[in-house]
């Protein structure tokens, strides 16, 4: 069995391994006590956690400045192995930031998680037509949080397929 | 002060809060499990944070209501901030006033939103001052080297 060598991997990897210890959330809410709540939630069950205030925000920190076309981006040595997203943002929605990273090829295989208060099934079957996980209703549970773990095993191992149910 | 009698205090405080008079809900105890010897002040430190959010989107609900046109989508945004803030920690009752709230927004009852946001006022006064007379007996427990009775 000969390995190939590799050639650069980019310095973003979504697909490398997880370890067990510790998966890194964006965690993305314009309201700051929802945030605060979400960040201690996320930490208490072992992930770890980065948040944003808004879209912008969140593309920045993904490296995406001024823009969503490829070629543009300055590549990041920043590892997200989920993103979890409230709907309702003033300026760009989390739907809207959800489009935008499933443009980005390096960044499209990254589970994006919608949060939402309102149950409205037009807008549930919207996200998860374009590509969402879960679409979770808020308040957020911590169960649900817990949950967010095989949303990332499996993108890792496809053979497994769905594991989670959702609510 | 004996523990014990510090406790049962806190015990009927709490009680109070969500079940007699239902200022809170479960998801209160949501937020109470999330505070561990690493961090022993999180539950303060989050309402406090919800009471200056909750001021200032008053204040903004206040300033929207008062303008010479009304802006209800506006208003609708500011009442849905304010609920989504008030769901995720558990203050039932503010909650519950934002749905009715909404509801007058969406009637484009100017006068109907005035009094949601007079009863908003009024119900945060009067939880503010009882979670305040809580986290007091939360700190002569702990000062007297007693714990928090599991709920």
């Amino acid at each position: 069995m000969s390995t190939s060598s590799s050639s650069s991997a980019p310095a973003f990897d979504p697909m490398a391994e997880v370890d067990a210890g510790e998966l890194h959330v964006l965690a993305v809410d314009d309201c700051v006590v929802e945030r605060l709540f979400l960040e201690r939630m996320l930490k208490d069950s072992e992930y770890k956690v980065t948040t944003a205030e808004n879209g912008v925000r969140a593309l920045e920190y993904l490296g995406l400045l001024g823009g969503a076309e490829e070629g543009n981006q300055k590549k990041t040595d920043v590892k997200i192995h989920l993103i979890i997203t409230d709907y309702c943002m003033p300026g760009m929605t989390g739907y809207e930031l959800m489009k935008k990273i499933k443009e980005i090829s390096y960044l499209k295989e990254i589970p994006v998680v919608i949060m939402s208060s309102e149950n409205i099934p037009t807008r549930i079957e919207k996200c998860l037509e374009e590509g969402a996980e879960e679409f979770m209703l808020k308040p957020i549970q911590k169960s649900d949080v817990k949950r967010l773990r095989c949303h990332v095993k499996s993108l890792n191992d496809p053979s497994l397929g769905r594991l989670c149910l959702g609510r | 002060m004996d523990v014990r009698l510090l406790q049962r205090q806190w015990v009927d405080h709490i009680s109070a809060l969500f079940f007699r008079e239902g200022f809170l809900d479960a998801q209160f105890t949501q937020l109470q499990q999330l505070q561990d010897a690493s961090t022993p002040d999180f539950v303060v430190e989050v309402v406090t944070l919800y009471f200056e959010d909750a001021d200032r989107l008053l204040n903004n609900l206040w300033n929207t209501l008062s303008q010479p046109v009304v802006d209800f989508k506006k208003v609708d945004a500011q009442v849905h901030q304010l609920k989504g803030s008030s769901a995720s920690i558990g203050a039932q009752r503010v909650k519950n006033t934002c749905v009715c709230f909404i509801n007058c927004c969406e009637e484009g009852d100017l006068e109907a939103c005035f009094g949601c946001l007079h009863r908003l006022k009024l119900e945060f006064t009067q939880w503010k001052s009882k979670l305040e007379a809580l986290f007091r007996i939360e700190q002569q427990i702990v000062a007297a080297g007693g714990s928090l009775p599991m709920i």
